[in-house]
């Protein structure tokens, strides 16, 4: 059982690792095949994968409705809206669902009009927990926040047409805090993250990393 | 005797043989001097890189055209390449060189009616020409090219060479920390503050929440992300919380529910353990981010984890558990949304630190050793960089071309 668990995982983890680390640098069209391949299996992959997500998903929100946990009456709209949009979805405008997808259908109009709609609308909260957001790191507690604070004004005037109505040197200050001081700082980070990356990723090739198989050992 | 339209035609037909120029609008075509087609270095095999001198006849209406055929004697009719005279100039040419890359098997099977016919690998032959308005001029070489595979990307040469020295230096370093393995690491808050965060939301009797970003299970900060998971998990177990992970990729899902299943029966406590506590909460950004965000309001977790690559809905999930009141505890390699973590989490593991945690939170010896070896490499790099500015500064440039993406 650990044998297939954990042994055969670990030397697929390996040899794929390592041949697709090396697949990199070969232009040949064989290499290029094989990147083509694996590419394949990982949608495929993804493709079973969406079943037991299905199967998650539906089997929480019936629990929560069999049970009556409190809220129960939101999971009865997963039903609902994945009832309607499955049902119009095979459906096909009459066409059903083997046939091209067809356009201007029941489908493509409950995505339009109601899942897109949904999303901006959350997309837009974004506005509002950002000023609640700013408001609260602004409040100039520490020196950090103090110093955060005036980038923050200087770069939020500097990109204004008002910005420039102050003071004419305020983009050129916007500009070069955007690009000298919040560049060399975002390029600090990367560089540790694809260092971290590298290293993590060869954990994982060489089997020293292993807690995403389950377990600690 | 004499035809005078013969003589005219005569006339013509001399004055072009005799000189590769026309007179265009009171402008005259001069085609390049030269012209050569190889086999494009380090490529798959079906590129062709066509090179040539610049024209003096180049101007905003003048165009160069590239003509292919399979066959040396055939009417080369294919176009393989238009292009404006004034642009693909060949790098550091100075504006003297053209230079363009194709591929002209796709480009005969396109203008060809045996679309899908697989041929064996052929030699190609291609004519360049100058033309403006309805004037053309041919260059009088032919070139051609055989495209062949390669086994190796010589640009990729230095990326290689970096690769192989950073793998060995983390090999030396993980040989080493088995050796010796009480290496120092420095404090991570952030990591630290786990045991607390659990701790409260034990004593509050509420759930822990945990969120591992919109990445699917191909991006190692997801698999970072799930490796914290499983301490997390163990820890879990121990005090007799409760853990929520809400996902958004089915996979990511799967393994979760693997890896806190492995870390409960670690700790003892397998009957603790409830499958329907880690599930799928929505597939798509924003209806995740509703989802998740009505638990957070709902059910009040005492301890948020955001762990993982985020996007715009990072703001989102971290204001509204702020506004629950729960320790929230972040760790992201996108530096985008790293201000909005910092500002509205108690702790926040910036980049590295979150590859970093599952060392940190075990103390394996080995794990602690490719610790060590990002740090050499990140010495490194510091000092290649400032070595580099300074060499670049005073005209010595070569520094750069080490570093330099193939």
């Amino acid at each position: 059982m650990n044998f297939l668990k954990r042994t055969i995982p670990l030397i697929i983890a390996f040899v794929m690792g390592v041949t697709m680390a090396l697949q990199y640098y070969v232009p040949h069209e064989v290499s290029q095949s094989l990147l083509k391949v694996v590419s394949r299996w990982g949608i495929t992959i993804g493709g079973f994968a969406v079943f037991l997500g299905a199967y998650s998903l539906f089997h929480l929100h019936l629990t929560k409705i069999k049970r009556k946990l409190p809220g129960w009456g939101y999971s009865t709209f997963v039903f609902l809206g994945a009832g309607i949009t499955i049902v119009f979805g095979l459906y096909n405008g009459g066409e059903f669902f083997w046939q091209d997808k067809q356009e201007g259908t029941m489908f493509e109009w409950i995505y339009f009009n109601v899942q897109v709609p949904a999303g901006a609308t959350m997309f837009s909260i974004l506005a509002f927990f950002m000023a609640s957001a700013a408001y609260r790191t602004f409040r100039a507690r520490t020196n950090e926040a103090t110093i955060l604070l005036i980038a923050a004004i200087i770069v939020m005037l500097g990109r204004v047409p008002i910005g420039t109505m102050i003071s004419q040197y305020l983009p050129i200050a916007a500009d070069w805090i955007m690009s000298v001081p919040n560049m060399a700082a975002k390029r600090g980070i990367l560089i540790g993250v694809s260092i971290g990356a590298i290293a993590t990723s060869l954990k994982i090739i060489f089997g020293i990393e292993r807690a995403y198989l389950g377990g600690g050992d | 005797m004499y035809n005078l339209p013969n003589i005219l035609i005569s006339t013509v037909f001399v004055f072009f043989c005799a000189f590769p120029v026309f007179a265009a609008g009171g402008k005259t075509l001069i085609p390049p001097t030269d012209f050569e087609a190889y086999d494009t270095p380090s490529d798959n095999g079906k590129g062709v890189s066509l090179r040539w001198p610049a024209s003096p006849s180049e101007s905003i209406d003048t165009e160069y055209v590239v003509f292919v055929s399979r066959n040396i004697d055939a009417p080369f009719v294919t176009e393989a390449l238009r292009i404006n005279s004034q642009t693909m100039y060949e790098d550091n040419s100075d504006f003297k060189y053209h230079y363009a890359e194709i591929d002209p098997e796709n480009i005969l099977r396109k203008s060809s009616a045996q679309n899908n016919q697989i041929r064996k690998k052929e030699k190609y032959y291609f004519k360049l020409a100058i033309t403006s308005g309805s004037s053309i001029v041919e260059t009088g070489k032919l070139a051609s090219a055989l495209p062949k595979s390669d086994w190796f990307d010589w640009k990729k040469l230095n990326n290689f060479v970096l690769m192989i020295s950073f793998v060995a230096l983390v090999l030396f370093f993980i040989n080493h920390a088995r050796k010796s393995p009480n290496l120092f690491i420095r404090k991570i808050s952030g990591l630290d503050a786990i045991d607390e965060a659990l701790g409260r939301a034990t004593e509050m009797g509420k759930p822990a929440l945990f969120v591992h970003g919109l990445n699917g299970m191909g991006s190692i900060s997801t698999i970072a992300a799930v490796n914290i998971l499983g301490k997390i998990a163990f820890r879990i177990a121990e005090y007799d919380t409760t853990l929520k992970v809400a996902n958004i990729d089915p996979i990511v899902m799967s393994v979760s529910q693997e890896v806190v299943k492995e870390s409960y029966m670690e700790a003892g406590r397998p009957d603790a353990y409830v499958e329907d506590n880690i599930f799928l909460a929505a597939s798509e950004q924003f209806p995740y981010v509703a989802a998740v965000s009505g638990i957070m309001v709902r059910e009040k977790p005492a301890t948020n984890f955001f762990m993982g690559y985020f996007y715009a809905e990072s703001l989102i999930l971290a204001e509204t558990g702020a506004n629950t009141g729960a320790i929230q505890i972040a760790a992201t390699d996108s530096y985008t949304q790293l201000p909005f973590f910092i500002t509205t989490c108690d702790y926040t593991l910036i980049g590295e630190e979150l590859y970093a945690a599952s060392a940190y939170l075990s103390r394996e010896p080995l794990l602690l050793g490719s610790l060590r070896a990002q740090d050499i490499g990140k010495g490194i790099l510091i000092v290649a960089l400032v070595v580099g500015t300074i060499l670049t500064t005073l005209g010595v440039g070569f520094v750069s071309y080490l570093f330099m993406a193939g």
